[in-house]
Formats: structure tokens, sequence, C-alpha cells
């Protein structure tokens, strides 16, 4: 696999890094969006390596953290009844609902399964007809297209034994509703570059206009982020707010194009709430009239399950980047990845799991 | 800014709050851990310093190295291996760590109903060939057979007695700030050739499980110099090991991200799947702490066996930090490394 080598090389990275140095003459807050991002920040010690006037504001972009705990819960619920055969991506069976999780409902005796593609339970479907079949389909816009590949797949072979559970979120609704919160200190936007890759560059103009903000389409290897900053401390420092892509070998401008014909297709636009954020209107995917008969919300009747989150939790305001993980009272007390209160303690992409799993040292100095 | 106290970092909920058991209490991590800790030694009367690889007995005036350990691995052949080379392999090396020299196994088979005999052959075969390999005896054993609602195929467990040499003493709490961090080589290749043939994941690797018998191995680094602790990093990867050995200890450890021996195949699998490869299991592989004046012999005595020659000094115990395992990263930062929590996860994206 090429990409990796080369997007690490400390020599490279240590001159992006006095580049991004020489560059900063004052403090800024810039936010990375996507969780990959926020973990390799963090697992490769780029924020400890930065000027200390640069602030990066953990965003809401790890599909884990923000599925809110209503679906959760309905996901549980749908995995728990008899007969159904639940797959899931890995790292949702440890994402607590209300008091369980798949792992839990799993030892309980359901049929629980890891899958690594949409299309595996696709094929699990075909190879047990008696049996209804669910995927849970959740993330941004980069997880989308197999999801919706697979249910149009499911509808073009007449499997009529699957469903998805839908909780798609979109990425350029949350960069308008973290720049419209009162408190909001972000000055500058890291793209998530995988999903740029799937949607294009197109949609960020009029944000970086309407909003005056650089944003920078960044990747995830060390270097790419590196250069990701690079490019928005250069923009902060001159006062320009322009897109830039600075993934261009993943990004072309405009993305994967019968991808997002796929999901023009099969999902159409609506309203979704973010875990620990609330409601943002017209931020996520439904399934279009066309694939509804494959809404395993409607075909299991779990869509009236509603639940609050834990008040100790305050996975929001860290997804918002009002605080850092260490500033909730309940880190690292209440609140660990072996009893996490909330998604961004569970999930490997999540910030309060980074901070906990890579950050505590610096923390407990700080303390010392 | 808010301060964290870490000083007393465990769960409150006892077992999590699960009534049943959950895969992550078999993962080899800190649920698997508690399972011991809250569980099982109360009712044996046994202590958490007790706990290495193998316990160190003695009997008749021999100090005997015993150990036992089951194997369930899905699938059961797969590149490089099987479940019959792991379950002799697996055990001997769980001997070889407390510095003895293995001699007798035992055998246990559970068996699935309808579970196909030549595989249940094939497992024998491997197992007869992996005691020759090692030098040990199969000298006894037992099968159950389970209907086929309650088992997975083929399930084996072994139990195995050596000899421990007079004057070897071998135990996670012997490190000390100062000693020398060693691995006899590659990490993290078991655990990526068994995931690239899990079914449903398969992917294309050159990766083929580096299952083998470490007894030689050891012997020639006893023979070179002083070694203080011992492990076979299996499941829970190297990241677990130098947990638990930090924590017996009291001690820090610093690990330096770039002189890990990690292959390029293994780095791939892992950032594809989001995995960490310190997390991932080996099977034929140790981790040696001794101390600096013996390192350079050990190490030289390491890379002249052809089960150690991709040995590497990978780091140092230090009086800072105690119980945490610490890396430096290759770009200068520091991160922790984590004891793995229970299965690893792959992430959605």
């Amino acid at each position: 696999m090429k990409y990796l080598d080369e997007f690490s090389d400390p020599v490279l990275a240590r001159r992006l890094l006095d580049q991004i140095h020489a560059a900063t003459t004052r403090p800024w807050a810039m936010m990375e969006v996507c969780g990959g991002q926020t973990h390799s920040i963090i697992r490769h010690g780029i924020d400890q390596l930065l000027p200390d006037g640069i602030e990066m504001i953990h965003g809401p972009g790890c599909p884990v953290c923000v599925t809110p705990l209503e679906m959760i819960d309905r996901a549980l619920a749908i995995a728990a009844t008899p007969g159904v055969i639940f797959c899931s991506f890995g790292d949702m069976l440890r994402v607590p609902g209300s008091g369980r999780d798949l792992f839990t409902v799993k030892s309980a005796g359901a049929d629980v399964r890891v899958v690594y593609s949409p299309l595996d339970a696709l094929t699990i479907a075909r190879d047990n007809p008696d049996r209804e079949v669910v995927f849970f389909g959740i993330g941004f816009e980069t997880t989308a297209p197999a999801n919706a590949m697979t249910v149009y797949q499911a509808r073009r072979l007449g499997v009529r034994n699957f469903s998805l559970l839908v909780s798609h979120v979109l990425v350029p609704p949350a960069i308008a509703a973290i720049m419209e919160a009162p408190n909001c200190r972000v000055q500058a936007f890291l793209a998530a570059g995988h999903v740029c890759s799937v949607m294009g560059t197109s949609l960020y103009p009029a944000l970086a206009e309407r909003y005056r903000v650089p944003i920078v389409v960044t990747g995830f290897e060390p270097l790419d982020i590196l250069e990701g900053i690079r490019q928005t401390v250069v923009q902060l420092e001159s006062g320009t707010h322009e897109v830039t892509n600075a993934y261009p070998r993943a990004v072309p401008p405009e993305g994967n194009v019968p991808a997002r014909l796929m999901l023009e297709d099969v999902f159409e636009v609506t309203d979704r709430t973010w875990r620990g954020i609330g409601m943002i209107p017209a931020s996520g995917w439904r399934l279009s009239a066309r694939y509804r008969s494959f809404d395993a919300e409607e075909r299991f009747a779990v869509g009236e399950i509603h639940t609050d989150e834990s008040p100790l939790c305050r996975a929001g305001e860290v997804l918002q980047g009002h605080i850092k993980p260490h500033e909730c009272s309940a880190f690292g007390k209440e609140c660990t990845p072996r009893n996490p209160l909330g998604a961004t303690m569970v999930s490997s992409e999540g910030a309060c799991a980074a901070y906990y799993a890579y950050r505590r040292l610096d923390l407990v100095e700080v303390g010392a | 800014m808010t301060t964290v106290d870490f000083s007393n970092w465990t769960c409150p909920v006892p077992l999590r709050d699960t009534p049943n058991v959950v895969m992550g209490h078999g993962g080899g991590g800190a649920m698997s851990a508690e399972l011991v800790e809250q569980i099982f030694l109360p009712a044996f009367g046994g202590s958490v310093a007790d706990l290495a690889d193998s316990a160190v007995v003695t009997a008749g005036g021999a100090r005997l190295a015993f150990s036992t350990d089951s194997y369930v691995v899905k699938p059961m052949f797969f590149p490089g291996g099987s479940i019959g080379d792991l379950a002799v392999n697996g055990t001997v090396n769980d001997l070889a760590m407390s510095g003895a020299t293995p001699l007798y196994l035992s055998s246990a088979f559970i068996l699935q109903e309808g579970t196909d005999l030549a595989v249940v052959g094939r497992i024998a075969q491997a197992m007869g060939l992996a005691a020759a390999a090692a030098s040990v005896r199969l000298v006894t054993g037992d099968t159950k057979v389970v209907d086929s609602a309650s088992g997975d195929g083929v399930f084996v467990t072994t139990a195995g007695i050596g000899l421990v040499p007079p004057g070897v003493e071998i135990g996670p709490r012997r490190a000390r700030p100062g000693d020398v961090v060693l691995v006899s080589g590659d990490i993290g290749v078991h655990g990526v050739a068994v995931m690239s043939c899990r079914e449903g994941l398969s992917f294309g690797t050159s990766v083929l499980s580096d299952t083998a018998p470490l007894a030689g191995l050891v012997a020639a680094m006893l023979a070179a110099g002083e070694v203080h602790v011992l492990r076979d990093p299996t499941r829970g990867g190297v990241a677990a090991s130098l947990n638990e050995i930090a924590r017996a200890a009291g001690v820090g450890v610093s690990l330096v991200e770039r002189d890990l021996p990690v292959p390029p195949a293994v780095r791939d699998a892992c950032s594809l799947l989001g995995l960490d490869p310190l997390q991932v299991a080996n099977e034929g592989k140790l981790i040696a702490i001794v101390p600096p004046s013996a390192a350079p012999a050990v190490l030289d005595a390491m890379r002249a066996h052809p089960l150690g020659a991709g040995a590497q000094v990978i780091g140092t115990c230090v009086a800072e930090h105690p119980g945490m395992v610490v890396a430096q990263t290759a770009l200068g930062g520091n991160r922790v490394i984590s004891l793995p929590i229970g299965e690893q996860l792959p992430r959605i994206c």
C-alpha cells in the first residue's frame, strides 16, 4: 500500500512544522472536522509539535460519536428481535445505548455479526432467506455510497429480507451549525478529505464566503495533516478565506460522480439529530421513496423510541469544540473507554477516547 | 485547565454492568484481567502478583513450570499454521517464558458433532509435528463431543510442564528502571495472518503466521546473560504485555515508535482496519526485559538464533510514569500505549 511511508516521513514533517512555526505570528483556533484526523493528530503527537498559539479544536466528524442515543436504542431493539441477524461495523458494537450495547445484546443470545462491508450483510440475507437481516448504516458521506449500493442491489435482486437502519449525516450543515453557535471560536476548518473524495468540494466555497473562514481539504497521514494546517495558517495570516485542496491525490473537485448519482437515487435529505448536539435541519439522509421499503426503522416500528442523554456526559460540547475532553468532570472518572457515558469515549475516532488513550501522560504532568 | 487524577483509573463497575460474559472478556485486555482478578483469583485463592505466562512450582526437589491454555481460533487453518500448531507452540512458549525447558504436554479436545474427521486428523497431525519440532511429548489427553448447537468446530486445550534450571529467576516484577526492552522480531504478524482469511474480511496479504516454539531461543538468551522478564505477547499484543509488566513492577516503559519492527504488510493491514499493530497478537515472538549490562550480549544471542534474527531494542524501563507505557512518536511527540480493553474493533471509516 503506497502513501503511508511517503506521508509519514519525519524529515519532511519537520520541514512542514518549521514552515508552520515561521508563518504563525498570533494565536489561531482551527477545527479538524473528521474524527480520523483527530485520532491521527493525537496519535502522532502533532498537536504537541505545533506553535503554542495554534489550537486544534476537535470537530464532530466521528460517525460513531454523532449517532444519536435513540438510534443506538433502536438498533438494540431490532437486534434483540427473535429471528433477526443484525450486522454492523465493529466499532458500533461497544457504543452504549440505554444501559446496554450490541455486545451485551449479543451475549444474551442475539445474532449480532460484525461485517466489513454492507454488501456482506446482503450476502448473509441471500444465504438466510428465512431470517430478517439488518445492516446498521451509519456515518458521513464517506460510508454512504456503499450503503446506497447495497440497498440498490437488494432492490434489483429482490432481496426482501434485507433492510437498512439509516443514520447518515452530512458535513456541510454541521460546519454551518458550528459557525452559527453563539460561543463559536473556530477560525478555520480542515475539511474531511474522504468526505470530499465522494462529494467533491463544490459545497464549501459558499460556507467559506458566508462565515469568512478558510476551509482546507485535508487528508489523514501526518504529512497530509501538517500540510492542511500549513495552508490554513497561511490563509489566516494573510486574511483570506478560500477553499483549497491539500489532498489532491484523493479529492478531485467533482468528487466521485457515479457515487454521487447513486446517493441521489437512493437517499433524500432529511433533518437529523446528532448525538450531543441536537437536531440540525437538512443535515442527513434517509432512504428515498423508491427504497423506503428497505428502511429497518419502519419495518421494525422502532421510530417511536426516544432516549435522553446522560446528564453527566458533555460529549456534545466536545463535539462542537467548546471544551476539550479532559475538561469534562466525568472524563477518566465515571467515563472511561471501559465504561463510556458517551460515544466520544467509545469510538476509536472519538476525541475523548483519543485523549484517554494517548494523552494521559501530559494531563498527569499538567496536574502534577 | 482541569486536572485529572489518573492514579487509580479502574472501572467502578465490577466486570462492567453486564451480567453475562461478552466477547471482550476473552480479548486478553483489561476485561480479561478483571474476569481473572474479580472472579477466579478470589475463588482459587491466588494473587495478581503470581500471574505470569506459567506458574513455577516445586515438586520433589525440582522446579517445574506449569501452564495451560485453550485454543478457539477461527478459522482453524490460516496462512502459516493451524489451531494445532498454536495449541502446542502456545503452551510451549508459556513455559519458556519462565525460563523452563518444556517437556510434556497434555491435549484435550472438545469436538462439535458433525465436524469432518479429516479436519480433526489434520489438527492432530499438526500437533504431532509441532511437538516434535519443539522437542516435547504429548503424553496424555481427553476428548469430548458436544452437540452441533453447542460448539464451533474444534476447541483444543493443552497443558504443559517443563523444568526450570537452577538460578533462573524470571518474572514480571523483576523489571527495573534502566532495563532494556527487547523484542525478538516483527510484531503483529500472526493477528494479521488470521484476520486476512477471516470470514467477510479476506484481503490479499503475503503475511504468514509466526507460530513457532521459542524455548530454544530462550535457552540461547539465558546462556548469554541475565534476563529479568520474558513475555509471550499473544492476545492483546505487545501493548498488553508491556502494560502488565509496567504494572507488576511499578515501572514506566518508554518505547521509541520508529524502532518497533512492524513489517509493511502488517502496518498496511492495520491502517486499513484502524487497528494498532502494538495490540495485534503474536505467536512466535517474545519480549525480554534485561539489565543494561546484559543487553548487548542477549541481543547478539537473539540475532544469532533463527527465531530472533529480527530482534530489536524498542525501549527502556524508566522510573517516570510508573505503570504506564509511553511511546515517542516518529514525529517527536509522545503517546500513551494503553492496555487494550476487550476485542479489537475494526473502525468504520
